[in-house]
């Protein structure tokens, strides 16, 4: 997976899948490179600083880049904590 | 801001380069959109291109579409091709199929990263001939079939929507199923030889919607370059990015390292520099006049009052160049009927704009003007070089139906 920095954030790209996204703002940038620094999405989305009015759509954000198989989860935090990677 | 408004005001790199490797090719089909046929022999050498995949991977342009002419007749192109996957630039091409032949075919399966697209105008070969040339039907049907037979997965159909070929999207998707391929359609466009057929060939207004509808109600797994949005007017918006990505988000790189706006615009009006210019493709693309200007917020022009605007953007900037309607006004198949009264009202004295680039075999030998040459004097006719025996297609002089 490479990202690219773009003005609006970023354009991610897993060379697997060859499925091309966008992190639409900085913060998601943050939350998406931030993701192995945490133990989940929601310590990732906390520690870039989220506005918690805006967590739900970073969490279908997070959900979309998954389905994609652009992100995965950690299988041992995923199913300790059940949350959706 | 929408995402789509800030690819309005262009990206670090682009997402979608097309690379035409050569003007060289087997075939001559009818509309063409570079009017391919001989190969230049200022082509970039194979160094040169693999300089170019260099940039490219530094810029992060994570694929590109390969094109021409007919790459794979470049005898480099397997090497190229190598090299780009190896240094991370995935690489898509198109192509007739003419060298894909059981060998190539296995090789292809065997590399990963690489997307196979093989150009067909017509669900059978009277209509796919009429327009690629005789033999270039079977010549495809035989590319897919040795695809299939080495475990080649999912490539790519690649149809120019026609007049003659609309009504033939179901049996295009049954070949596509049959061969394990993903449907490919795109929008023919008045560039290359393209402009001397346009009028024949173009979709009739009752066809868009036609085409439309098929999209709407058919189009899932169906690609389409982003090159309908035009008809995104009707109604419900296509997937994709509804916008022209002219300069923005595409461009294109020709065989000599001329860099476009996008491949439909290969004219001097939309040349934005060349590779070979002192800080190559990475200046042209972020530093250069033509590209900055295109990124500037546009107004929408005569569109602007239209209640569609949002949903067509005005159409494609290249449709509109080279039959002769202004740039801010409609597309010349705005769904609403603007452009076919545009097209009416253009009078005896509108030019149209030609290409000078063309490397037809029927035209004379590298016809282009020097770009640097001062335009508004009749230049004296470029020199006209004889061919030479290899020069020649097997096809040199065989009529083309409709030609």
């Amino acid at each position: 997976m490479a990202l690219r920095p773009e003005p609006f954030g970023a354009l991610v790209y897993h060379f697997g899948t060859r499925k091309l996204s966008f992190l639409k703002t900085p913060q998601l940038v943050d939350v998406v490179t931030g993701l192995e620094r945490h133990a989940d999405v929601h310590d990732a989305i906390e520690a870039a600083g989220v506005d918690l009015a805006q967590r739900p759509a970073y969490l279908r954000a997070l959900a979309g880049l998954a389905d994609a198989g652009t992100i995965e989860p950690r299988p041992t935090t995923a199913t300790q904590n059940g949350e959706p990677a | 801001m929408k995402l789509t408004e800030h690819f309005q005001y262009g990206l670090n790199s682009p997402i979608c380069l097309t690379w035409e490797l050569t003007y060289a090719c087997n075939l001559a089909c009818v509309h063409c959109l570079s009017s391919s046929g001989r190969r230049d022999p200022r082509e970039l050498t194979t160094d040169e291109a693999k300089r170019v995949v260099d940039e490219l991977q530094k810029m992060q342009v994570f694929y590109v579409n390969i094109g021409g002419g007919e790459p794979t007749v470049r005898p480099d192109f397997w090497e190229l091709l190598d090299y780009s996957i190896d240094h991370n630039v995935g690489v898509k091409f198109s192509t007739n199929g003419i060298k894909l032949d059981p060998a190539r075919a296995a090789q292809l399966a065997r590399t990963d990263y690489v997307d196979v697209q093989i150009s067909l105008d017509g669900a059978t070969a009277d209509v796919n001939d009429h327009v690629r040339g005789p033999g270039s039907y079977d010549t495809a049907m035989r590319a897919l079939e040795n695809l299939a037979s080495a475990g080649f997965q999912q490539p790519k159909i690649s149809v120019v929507m026609t007049r003659q070929n609309v009504d033939q999207l179901d049996e295009f998707k049954a070949i596509a199923d049959k061969f394990g391929a993903q449907l490919r359609i795109t929008r023919l466009r008045p560039s290359g030889r393209g402009a001397d057929v346009w009028d024949e060939l173009h979709p009739t207004a009752a066809q868009q919607r036609q085409l439309y509808d098929w999209l709407v109600a058919r189009g899932d797994g169906v690609l389409t370059g982003d090159s309908f949005f035009h008809l995104s007017a009707y109604g419900e918006a296509l997937p994709g990015l509804n916008l022209c990505g002219a300069g923005r988000v595409v461009c294109l790189i020709d065989p000599v390292g001329d860099v476009y706006a996008c491949p439909f615009a290969i004219h001097d009006n939309f040349l934005a520099g060349n590779v070979r210019d002192p800080g190559g493709f990475e200046r042209v693309w972020q530093a250069s006049e033509l590209f900055t200007e295109l990124r500037q917020p546009q107004t929408g022009g005569a569109c602007r009052s239209c209640g569609h605007y949002d949903a067509c953007q005005g159409g494609c900037m290249a449709a509109k160049f080279f039959t002769g309607l202004p740039l801010d006004g409609p597309d010349p198949e705005c769904v609403r009927g603007f452009g076919e009264q545009a097209l009416a009202a253009r009078s005896g004295e509108t030019t149209i704009p030609k290409s000078e680039v063309d490397h037809s075999r029927s035209a004379p030998r590298n016809s282009r003007v020097n770009k640097r040459a001062p335009v508004g004097l009749p230049l004296a006719p470029p020199p006209r070089r004889p061919d030479r025996a290899c020069d020649a297609s097997p096809l040199a002089g065989v009529p083309v139906a409709g030609s």
